[in-house]
């Protein structure tokens, strides 16, 4: 799994949950969090108003 | 209300969500005599704000609302849409329609539609969340939910999901329909104070500098306004993020320039068609959950407030009869299709085409515009005063107007 996501960034705010076409992204108690099914489509990377989100290998 | 590890309770509607499509559902079935509980994730009902606080006062009398000095902040006189290069369309009051009118606490708002609901007898249950539907035979016939460590059971005649944009209620229903990033809008606000612009009307800004939506500000005080943007989803690709693009466009505006942020909101609307299905056996969706939010403005209260009414005795209903199979709740369908339906499309349809719209053309629609008195004149003799001005535009916008 190559998505990750900077805690510090996130706003907790569900943009990228309600985005992601394969319901992948669920909130936990203090941040999303990916589980099964991701398909690297890379839309909650981009949905990301502070961009908390990347994918691949930086 | 104190809840034990391994509790059930039991209810005639139980609403996910204490927004206020939640607790505007639940206000109109406690009324209608359902024995009603909302849960709220949140500690707090309506904090932290996640909004523009821009509303129409249009609906006051639909929601029967009597007073709404809990919550306005500031009467609006109009709005002043601004072209790329700088045109200005003024559209006072009297003839906009929806969304413009006032800037709220939106706080302060949520909180009143909640205890509107409380006075009719509505439980809420705050800090503390669904964590997935309780199922016999393929219907709903509770939630599980967690509230500070504690795992319970609610069981309910009608589940209501108004879970807003992050919906999972009805992805566990399986009602869930993934929303084209193009129908997206991702938004990035800051309240910023010690700025200078006009404090009587809202401001919206089109073109590039917000790709497929547009920049507003939206007046608390004189020198405080909600400072936002919304971008289409599927115009960006990871490089430029909302909040970069707000960055730009505030350092580019000299009323914004040497203002303070004193807090930052990020989130996403929905600007889509009507969704296929709301309803499934024991279950109904609303708000934004049920993505009404209006595709031109991305304001979604409105809308929601009147379909929450309209759920929340269909809800009572439908418990007082023993109905709630899906068939029955396809009449809820039925009836906020029957009020906000057309708008809906016809509002999607007008987005659709307004995507297709580049910096130069705002520039001339809005130029075109800006020659006119709005207030005297009707949609028909504005597309003539831009057909004169520039004919090309036209075809575009004709078949929907
Ligand atoms: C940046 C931004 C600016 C906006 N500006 C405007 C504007 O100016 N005017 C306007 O009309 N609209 C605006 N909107 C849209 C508006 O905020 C929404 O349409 C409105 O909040 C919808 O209300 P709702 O009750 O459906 O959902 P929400 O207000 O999102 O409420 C949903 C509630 O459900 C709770 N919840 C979620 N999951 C669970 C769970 N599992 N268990 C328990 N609780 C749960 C959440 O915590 C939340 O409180 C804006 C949106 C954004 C993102
Ligand atoms: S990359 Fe795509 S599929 Fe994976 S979590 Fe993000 S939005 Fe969902
Ligand atoms: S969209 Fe970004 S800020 Fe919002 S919850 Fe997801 S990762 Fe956090």
């Amino acid at each position: 799994m190559s998505l990750e996501l900077n805690v510090e960034k996130c706003m907790r705010c569900g943009a990228c949950v309600g985005a992601c076409p394969v319901n992948a992204i669920f909130l936990k108690e203090h941040s999303p969090a990916v589980g099964r099914g991701c398909t690297e489509c890379g839309l909650c990377v981009n949905i990301c108003p502070v961009g908390a989100f990347s994918l691949g290998g930086e | 209300m104190n809840i034990d590890q391994g509790d059930t309770l039991e209810y005639d509607v139980l609403v996910i969500g204490g927004g206020p499509t939640g607790s505007t559902a639940g206000r109109f079935s406690a009324r209608h005599n359902a024995k009603t509980l909302v849960i709220e994730k949140r500690q707090e009902i309506g904090s932290p704000v996640r909004c523009g606080e821009g509303i129409s006062l249009s609906w006051l009398e639909e929601l029967e609302i009597k007073d709404i000095s809990p919550w306005v902040r500031r009467y609006i006189r109009g709005a002043r849409i601004y072209s790329p290069s700088g045109h200005v369309l003024e559209i006072i009051e009297d003839i906009a329609g929806d969304e413009v009118g006032s800037v709220i606490e939106r706080d302060m708002f949520d909180k009143d539609m909640a205890r509107l609901a409380a006075i009719e007898g509505a439980d809420f249950m705050v800090k503390t969340a669904a964590t997935g539907l309780l199922k016999e035979n393929g219907k709903v016939v509770g939630v599980k939910a967690k509230q500070m460590g504690k795992e319970f059971n609610i069981m309910a005649d009608i589940v209501i999901g108004a879970d807003g944009f992050e919906s999972q209620v009805g992805r566990w229903a399986g009602i869930y329909e993934a929303i084209k990033p193009k129908d997206i809008m991702t938004c990035f606000q800051y309240r910023m104070t010690g700025i200078d612009v006009d404090p009587d009307f809202t401001h919206f800004y089109m073109g590039t500098r917000a790709p497929g939506g547009y920049a507003w500000i939206f007046p608390k005080d004189e020198v405080t306004a909600n400072v936002g943007l919304g971008v289409q989803l599927s115009r960006l690709n990871g490089e430029v993020t909302p909040k970069e693009y707000l960055d730009q466009f505030i350092a580019g505006h000299k009323g914004l320039r040497n203002g303070e942020a004193i807090d930052m909101v990020a989130g996403a609307v929905s600007v889509t068609h009507p969704p296929e299905r709301t309803v499934a056996d024991g279950i109904l969706l609303v708000g934004d959950a049920s993505r009404v939010v209006d595709p031109i403005t991305g304001g979604g209260i409105v809308n929601g407030l009147k379909q929450a009414k309209i759920a929340g005795e269909f809800a009572a209903k439908a418990v007082s009869e023993g109905k709630t199979d899906v068939e029955y709740l396809k009449k809820y369908e039925k009836l906020w299709r029957h009020r906000l339906e057309d708008k809906l499309w016809r509002n999607y349809m007008a987005k659709e085409k307004a995507m297709l719209l580049d910096d130069v053309m705002y520039d001339k629609i809005i130029d075109a515009l800006s020659d006119m008195d709005l207030r005297k004149v009707r949609v028909e003799t504005i597309l003539e005063g831009v057909r004169k001005k520039y004919p090309e535009l036209i075809k575009e916008f004709e078949d929907m107007m």
